[in-house]
C-alpha cells in the first residue's frame, strides 16, 4: 500500500475534524461556564475574561438553598444504587446463562433482548399511577426500579460475554476439590470476573445517570430529582435572566469526572459495548 | 446423594443445576418484569378508560374511545410524522458516518486510540447535557455558530420547524453515531484480510471491496446496529424536550404521550398514546427481523 506523505496528511486532517467534532460541546459549555454574566452573550467560543461566579453561585446556601447540591446527591446515590443492585442481579443470571444448560435459558435472552427495545415512554403512565398508589412516587426507590428493569439487558449481555471468556476449568477443579457449584461461583469465579463486572458497573452507572424522562416524570421535588430534570428547571438569577451560566457550569460538573472515567476505562468499555455484537 | 450409583448422581446434578440457574436468572427476571410486562398490561387497561386526574370524579370504560381520538387527531399524525422523518434522517446519516468511523479505525494508519477516545466523549456525556450545549452554540444570542463564516448573523434555527430539526438531528447524530461505529467495527474485524488480498490481486478497486466484500459481509452486523439505533432514534424525547419543548411543530410521539400523561394528567389519553407507541415499536422489531432477516439471535444476544 502507498503510504505516502498525502496519505498521512489526510488521515491527520480526518482525525482532527473527528476531534474537533466530539469535543466541541464540552469545550463550549466549558467556555459559558467561565464567562462573567455580562458576557454570555457575546458569542465568543473562548471567553475573554474568566469567571467562576457561576460555580460559586450553584453551590451557594448549602444543601437547602442550592438549586444544584441536592440533584447532585440524588443523582450519585440513585445511579450508584441501580448499580450495585443491577450488577449483583445479571451477575447471577449472566453466570446462570454463560455457564449452566437450563430450560429456559433462550426465552430470558430473547426476553432481556425485548426490554431492551421496549419504549420507556409506554411505562410512564401506569408507573406515574402506581408509585402514587404505593407511595414511592418523588422518592429514591421509585426511580431506581425502572433504572434496573431497563439498565439489567444491559448488563446481563455484558457480563455473559465476559463470563464466556473466563478459564471454567478453574471452577472444575474447585468442584472436584469439593466446592458446591455456589462456591465455585462465589471462590474462583468472582474474582476472576472481577474486570467484566466493574466494566458492566460502569455501563449501568452512565445508563442511571444519563436518564432524563423517568426523573421528570417520577419526580416532583428535590427530595429525588436528579441532576438532568434539575437543569430542565434551574431558573435564572431574576425573572429576567436565562439560567445559561449556571445551566452550563452544572452541566461540566456532571460531565467531566465521567468523561475523565470513561476515557481512563475506554478498552473496557468499548468491549462492553460491544458485547455479544458478533457471534463468537 | 454423593455415594449414589453414577446415573443417579447425574441426574440429580442436572436437576440442582437446572435449580441453580432459575434460582439464579429469578430475581433479575422478576425486575425485568416488573417495569415492563406489568405497566404496559396496566396502560392497556387505563387506556380504555375515561381518566383524567384533574377531574377525579368523572371516568369510566369508554371502549376504544382514547384511540379513536389519538388516531383522528392533526397532532397524533404530525408528530408521527416528525418521529419517523427524524428517525430515518438521524439513522441514515449516523450509518454512513458511523461506517466511515468503523473503517478509520479498522484500517487506522495511526491514532486509532485517538479516533477511540473521541467517539466515547459523546457517549459519556448526558443527552441533556449535550442538549443544552448545542442549544446554547445555536441560540441566536449567546451562541458562536450564528458567528461563524457562510452562517447569516440573524439565523433563528429554534424560530422554524426544519431548522430546529437541523439542530435536533445534528446533537443526536453526534450523541449516538459512536455507538453505531463501534458495533460496526465489531463487525468489520471479524471479515478475513485474505478475502480484500484476494480482491487486490483480481484488480478489484477500492470501491468494488467496500461494495462486494464489506458490505455484503457486513449485512447482519449493519441489520443489528440499524435495529437498535431505529428503535432508540424513535422514543427521541430528551434533546427534543429541552431544544424546542414541541414548539414549532417538533414534537415527537414521546414528547405527545409525555405531555398527556404528566403535564396534563389525562392518563386515559396518554395511555392510549404510550399503547400506541408500544404498537410501533413492535412493528418496527418486527419489520427488521422477519421482513429483513435481522439475525438478533445471533447478533447482540451473543447466541
Amino acid at each position: 500500500m502507498e503510504r505516502g506523505g498525502r496519505e498521512y496528511a489526510l488521515w491527520s486532517i480526518g482525525i482532527a475534524v473527528v476531534l474537533i467534532f466530539a469535543l466541541i460541546p464540552v469545550l463550549w459549555l466549558i467556555s459559558i461556564s467561565l464567562k462573567p454574566p455580562e458576557a454570555i452573550t457575546d458569542g465568543r467560543f473562548i471567553p475573554s475574561e474568566v469567571s467562576f461566579d457561576n460555580y460559586k453561585s450553584l453551590f451557594e446556601g448549602g444543601v437547602e438553598d442550592s438549586p444544584f447540591i441536592k440533584p447532585l446527591i440524588n443523582s450519585i446515590l440513585i445511579a450508584l444504587t441501580t448499580t450495585v443492585i443491577s450488577i449483583v442481579l445479571a451477575s447471577f443470571a449472566a453466570y446462570a446463562i454463560a455457564r449452566l444448560e437450563f430450560p429456559g435459558k433462550r426465552v430470558i435472552l430473547a426476553g432481556a433482548l425485548a426490554i431492551a427495545m421496549f419504549p420507556p415512554i409506554s411505562t410512564i403512565g401506569p408507573l406515574f399511577d402506581m408509585w402514587r398508589a404505593l407511595g414511592i412516587y418523588d422518592t429514591y426507590l421509585g426511580l431506581i426500579i425502572p433504572y434496573l428493569t431497563f439498565s439489567l439487558p444491559l448488563a446481563i449481555y455484558a457480563l455473559t460475554a465476559f463470563f464466556r471468556e473466563i478459564p471454567w476449568e478453574l471452577e472444575q477443579a474447585a468442584q472436584v476439590d469439593g466446592a458446591t457449584p455456589f462456591q465455585a461461583f462465589r471462590k474462583v469465579i468472582v474474582p476472576l470476573a472481577a474486570p467484566g463486572v466493574f466494566t458492566a458497573a460502569i455501563l449501568v452507572f452512565i445508563f442511571a445517570w444519563n436518564d432524563f424522562l423517568f426523573a421528570i416524570s417520577l419526580t416532583s421535588s428535590d427530595a429525588s430529582r436528579t441532576v438532568p430534570a434539575a437543569l430542565a428547571f434551574f431558573t435564572g438569577e431574576s425573572s429576567f435572566t436565562e439560567p445559561t451560566g449556571s445551566i452550563a457550569a452544572a452541566a461540566v460538573v456532571v460531565t467531566v469526572p465521567i468523561i475523565v472515567f470513561v476515557l481512563f476505562f475506554q478498552r473496557r468499555i468499548v468491549s462492553g459495548l460491544t458485547a455479544g455484537a458478533v457471534k463468537g | 446423594m454423593s455415594n449414589g450409583v453414577a446415573t443417579a448422581g447425574t441426574s440429580d446434578r442436572t436437576r440442582s443445576e437446572h435449580r441453580l440457574a432459575w434460582l439464579l436468572c429469578a430475581p433479575a427476571v422478576i425486575a425485568m418484569l416488573a417495569v415492563t410486562a406489568y405497566p404496559i398490561g396496566y396502560a392497556i387497561v387505563l387506556s380504555v378508560q375515561q381518566i383524567d386526574l384533574r377531574f377525579p370524579d368523572e371516568g369510566g370504560f369508554v371502549g376504544l374511545d382514547n384511540y379513536t381520538s389519538v388516531l383522528s387527531s392533526q397532532l397524533w399524525w404530525t408528530d408521527v410524522f416528525n418521529t419517523v422523518f427524524l428517525t430515518v434522517v438521524t439513522v441514515s446519516i449516523e450509518l454512513v458516518l458511523g461506517m466511515a468511523i468503523a473503517l478509520v479505525m479498522h484500517r487506522a494508519i495511526f491514532g486509532r486510540g485517538v479516533v477511540r477516545t473521541a467517539v466515547l466523549i459523546p457517549y459519556g456525556i448526558i443527552t441533556v447535557v449535550a442538549a443544552f450545549s448545542w442549544q446554547f452554540a445555536f441560540a441566536p444570542d449567546s451562541g458562536f455558530v450564528n458567528n461563524l463564516p457562510l452562517i447569516s448573523d440573524e439565523m433563528d434555527w429554534f424560530g422554524g420547524r426544519f431548522s430546529s430539526f437541523a439542530v435536533i438531528i445534528m446533537a443526536e447524530v453526534w450523541k449516538t453515531t459512536p455507538f453505531m461505529a463501534l458495533l460496526l467495527l465489531a463487525g468489520l474485524v471479524t471479515i478475513d484480510g485474505q478475502l480484500y488480498e484476494a480482491a487486490k490481486v483480481d484488480g478489484a478497486s477500492a470501491w468494488q471491496r467496500f461494495t462486494r466484500i464489506t458490505l455484503p459481509l457486513m449485512k447482519p452486523a449493519i441489520l443489528v446496529a440499524l435495529l437498535f439505533r431505529t428503535l432508540d432514534a424513535f422514543r427521541v424525547f430528551d434533546t427534543i424536550y429541552i431544544m424546542t419543548a414541541g414548539a414549532q411543530d417538533t414534537e415527537s410521539v414521546s414528547i405527545l404521550g409525555f405531555n398527556q400523561l404528566i403535564s396534563r394528567l389525562n392518563l386515559g389519553l396518554g395511555s392510549a398514546v404510550s399503547v400506541l407507541i408500544f404498537l410501533c415499536v413492535v412493528a418496527i422489531a418486527f419489520l427488521y427481523v422477519k421482513v429483513l432477516g435481522t439475525r438478533v439471535e445471533e447478533g447482540r444476544p451473543g447466541n
